[in-house]
């Protein structure tokens, strides 16, 4: 095992990690503020690769074009599913609206492949995109750099947002008490609705990256993705952002040591090997690693 | 001494069910049958899910994993032994040889799936809603990727194929009848009324002395069983089976008929199985027909979500029809002089 295998392991570890991380921002967020797992946030990024394929490849326009779209489009779908599925049962119990969550999930998933058919579709990214660039021996994409430097920018601008803006601080605000915060003035479904635009934009964004690395989209490719992004999000502690960000490289490392590190034969055990993970950290860190302990509303 | 209502319409109802799978068998045809068929094998998987998951307030996503593993086991019981050799060649000689009939090997499926559920019971079950729903939910991707793999043992993914057609609309009526009777049992039950009072405040519950561990791992093994029943029945009517066809919408399929039928109603279950099984099947032909592939689960979805945000509590709630319960055989104007009328009778559980 060779410097430049091991480097060329930690590189694609990092740029799985950072797509990750990416989602489980999202999903954590809406955890923290609504205290609802959402299982159609893996759905919102199969929206944001579609509408970047229809973007860039039946219109033909350029990147920046399809990547500001899916921000816009991730944020648009993920209020829409809140307004029109998770409002009117806010005061249900938690279990309902997970289930509620599934069942948009499933919808989202079967509209797909209603419209736009089950067959997977080839998904090109401009050439340059493909560009290798050499590291020490190692290979790194164009596509690999942008996915790790964009996220870096993300989370560092989602980082100073949620800290300093007022919505950020209505989020927060929300997150640890919403009856104080709407007695303070804060307009709560407005925060929780700031949540999921949010959350459905990094989705957005995910989504493209993910198909331009991946090469090909279908209407069910958010589900595995948006499943190890909740297994991600339990490792750092459900609610907390820098929680998420932390499961998300910890997960992509874990997964690409394990294909890496151990004979080939073992590789198709890797799903196997993220559940297994998931159950174990649920049972020895029930919250997390940034989690806050026992924040169990009754 | 004079039969009391519920048991004339329990009487009622056996008899209908009897006489329409004797019709069944004797006029429908092999495809009518079969869709009979999966229709009662999922009112079996839905009432022990309604059972385990409804009434004890569990949300395990687990069941299509119970499902493969008593579907499998049973399945390499019953596979003809002339053909193992060349199709499982992994098989330890025992098992090679093995050839049983449907029965014990739908027991030894079940059994099976008891006992893994009690293993893996005794970690998961500290995890509570949503955990618990993804740890179960990594149950069966853990297990189809150890099918998946075991090429040997179960022929990966490509699946078994060439399994006897064993499973006859009486088998499922059958097991249909004793999963009934063995849920409504324990729900009316000092183990259903812990289960429910673990539902409704588990703190509390525990306060009271209701061994919760002891009580959620029987409810989940209870319904494991019969989950690994049902494949086995599953396995020998379809007569193939692979690691795909358990997948989360088929989790996704029996958490809505529980849903819609109502968490914990076994009777509603039954209603919401038979009900959507058939509703997918008149449906699948217009799809077919259309072109317009995923239309029925898109149908199904919106009936969920419709269903949560009108009737949250599905069409029974926790509770069985009224006909059907156990109650005074008295008259209105006798029951009226009954002393302990506000007092909850130990027949009928608590009502939400």
């Amino acid at each position: 095992m060779t410097a430049g295998y091991v480097l060329q392991q930690l590189i694609n570890g990092m740029v799985l990690g950072s797509l990750y991380a990416l989602i489980a921002v999202g999903f954590s967020m809406i955890y923290g503020i609504v205290r609802l797992i959402n299982f159609a946030h893996g759905d919102v990024m199969m929206v944001g690769a579609f509408s970047a394929f229809a973007i860039l490849t039946v219109f033909g326009l350029p990147l920046w074009t399809a990547l500001l779209a899916v921000l816009i489009i991730g944020a648009l779908i993920a209020m829409l599913i809140d307004m029109a599925a998770f409002r009117p049962q806010r005061d249900a119990p938690q279990v309902n609206g997970f289930i509620t969550s599934l069942g948009v999930s499933i919808l989202m998933q079967n509209l797909g492949i209603l419209l736009l058919s089950g067959q997977p579709r080839p998904f090109n990214l401009p050439d340059w995109m493909r560009t290798n660039i050499d590291v020490f021996g190692a290979r790194l994409t164009v596509l690999e750099l942008t996915i790790v430097i964009l996220t870096a920018v993300i989370l560092g601008g989602l980082s100073l947002f949620v800290q300093r803006s007022r919505l950020g601080m209505a989020m927060r605000a929300t997150a640890e008490n919403p009856l104080a915060a709407s007695l303070m003035g804060i307009r709560i479904n407005r925060a929780i609705a700031t949540a999921f635009g949010v959350g459905g934009a990094l989705a957005g964004v995910a989504g493209i990256m993910w198909a331009g690395r991946a090469g090909q989209i279908d209407p069910l490719m958010g589900f595995l993705p948006g499943l190890k992004a909740f297994v991600a999000a339990v490792i750092g502690g459900v609610g907390s952002l820098t929680g998420a960000v932390l499961g998300g490289f910890i997960l992509g490392f874990a997964e690409v040591l394990f294909v890496g590190m151990l004979p080939p034969i073992y590789g198709s055990y890797r799903d196997a090997f993220v559940f297994g993970l998931l159950i174990v950290i649920l049972l020895f860190l029930p919250n997390g690693i940034m989690g806050r302990v026992s924040e169990e509303r009754a | 001494m004079k039969p009391q209502r519920h048991q004339i319409a329990w009487a009622v109802l056996a008899a209908a069910a009897v006489l329409l799978v004797a019709f069944a068998e004797t006029f429908l045809s092999g495809y009518e049958r079969t869709v009979i068929g999966f229709a009662g094998i999922y009112a079996i998987l839905v009432v022990s899910l309604s059972f385990s998951n409804g009434l004890t307030g569990l949300f395990s996503l687990g069941h299509p994993a119970f499902m493969m593993l008593g579907g499998y086991v049973a399945a390499v019981l019953t596979f003809p032994a002339n053909r193992k050799g060349f199709m499982l060649p992994a098989l330890p000689e025992w098992l090679a040889t093995a050839e049983l009939s449907l029965f014990p090997a739908t027991v030894i499926g079940g059994a099976a799936a008891a006992f893994a559920a009690v293993i893996v019971g005794f970690p998961v079950l500290r995890l509570r809603g949503h955990y618990l729903a993804v740890a179960t939910l990594g149950l069966i991707i853990i297990l189809r990727v150890l099918i998946n793999n075991a090429d040997g043992l179960t022929r990966g993914a490509l699946g078994l194929n060439g399994i006897p057609r064993m499973t006859s609309l009486w088998w499922i009526l059958g097991w249909l009848a004793v999963t009934l009777l063995v849920c409504w049992r324990l729900k009316h039950s000092s183990v259903g009324r812990s289960l429910l009072a673990i539902r409704e405040n588990e703190m509390a519950a525990a306060c009271m002395g209701v061994n919760r561990a002891g009580a959620k791992l029987t409810a989940f093994s209870v319904g494991a069983f019969f989950a690994g029943i049902s494949g086995a029945l599953w396995a020998h009517l379809l007569t193939n089976l692979t690691p795909g066809s358990f997948n989360l919408t088929m989790a996704f399929m029996l958490v809505v008929m529980v849903v819609i039928g109502g968490s914990g109603s076994l009777v509603g279950a039954i209603l919401a199985a038979v009900s959507i099984t058939v509703l997918r099947e008149v449906l699948r032909p217009v799809e077919q027909a259309v072109g317009a592939y995923g239309l029925v689960q898109v149908i199904i979805a919106l009936l969920l979500i419709a269903t949560l945000l009108l009737r949250p509590q599905g069409f029974f709630g926790s509770s069985e029809p009224r006909i059907l319960r156990p109650g005074p055989v008295a008259s209105r104007t006798e029951r009226s002089e009954l002393p302990d009328q506000g007092a909850p009778s130990a027949a009928r559980p608590a009502e939400k």
